[in-house]
């Protein structure tokens, strides 16, 4: 009778122990990914502010979305602390977004020219977007506008 | 002939053989591809506020229907669960010994999700209910 070998304590793969797997994803150990890492942390914590804030602000009172047209996006600009709230979700969102999305790329495309190829649409698409954002959030004037009020 | 221990459910796991957080870890990747999807759009509708009311306006009343509201409905749970994932996510990188209670830090978490989004879901739909009577009103003539 064959006996069976003692269940590890430690949970082993290819004779290394494991990390514990409740721990999100590994810490890098150094370099671009570190820090890419702790951006992803930090513009976290205040995207929670940002982006929440901005969705229950936008979309839950005096009757949600239906009462955002021109004008009332117009009369928000008019004060520069929405104009400055707008422009860094904006850019923490799309910097926060597109390495999520690099991050997903180098999870499940093995390639290396289509994981380049890949990423490097996101890249151009996030910047165009960043720079489309940037120039109407900061040279909206509603006075080229007759109907504002 | 060898004897095999008959296998019990707890063996198998459930879809696949995963970890404590593999259905969160899911959620959270869902909800962070969702939520970049909609932003790429929405960058472009709010930019058409330097091309005037005209094209803005024509442009973000296509948000004036019902199944879009569910889709928004959608986007603010997405948004929601993926920041307050996101916070529990740092909590335990920056506090490692919570690991030793990651089910009492999820079950919170989960909790807060919850907590948030009755009334928010409920807000939203009745918008929707809203909009669907005032669509009936102008169908209806």
């Amino acid at each position: 009778m064959t006996t069976t070998a003692p269940r590890p304590t430690v949970p082993t793969t290819h004779g290394q122990p494991q990390r514990d797997h409740r721990i999100g994803r590994e810490r890098p150990l150094g370099g671009f990914e570190l820090w890419m890492w702790l951006f992803m942390r930090i513009s976290g914590i205040v995207l929670v502010l940002l982006a929440i804030g901005h969705v229950l602000i936008m979309h839950l009172p005096a009757g949600g979305v239906s009462r955002i047209d021109f004008n009332f996006v117009a009369v928000r600009w008019d004060n520069p602390a929405w104009r400055v709230w707008d422009w860094m979700l904006l850019s923490l969102a799309l910097v926060h977004g597109i390495n999520g999305l690099r991050n997903i790329t180098l999870d499940y495309v093995r390639r290396a020219g289509l994981r380049f190829a890949i990423n490097m649409i996101f890249y151009t698409l996030g910047f165009a977007l960043f720079v489309l954002g940037t120039v109407v959030v900061f040279t909206f004037d509603p006075s080229s506008w007759p109907t504002v009020s | 002939m060898a004897i095999r221990a008959r296998k019990s459910k707890d063996d198998y796991g459930s879809i696949y053989k995963g970890h404590e957080g593999q259905w969160s870890w899911m959620l959270h990747r869902i909800t962070g591809v969702a939520v970049i999807l909609f932003l790429f759009a929405h960058i472009v509708d709010t930019s058409l506020m330097g091309w005037g009311p005209e094209a803005y306006n024509r442009v973000t009343a296509a948000y004036e229907n019902p199944i879009i509201r569910l889709l928004e409905l959608g986007l603010v749970a997405a948004v929601l669960y993926h920041g307050l994932n996101g916070l529990k996510i740092t909590l335990i990188d920056f506090f490692p010994r919570l690991v030793k209670n990651i089910t009492t830090v999820s079950f919170i978490f989960t909790g807060l999700f919850i907590a948030v989004m009755i009334p928010v879901a409920w807000i939203m739909l009745v918008q929707t209910w809203d909009l669907l009577q005032l669509d009936q009103v102008t169908v209806g003539g």
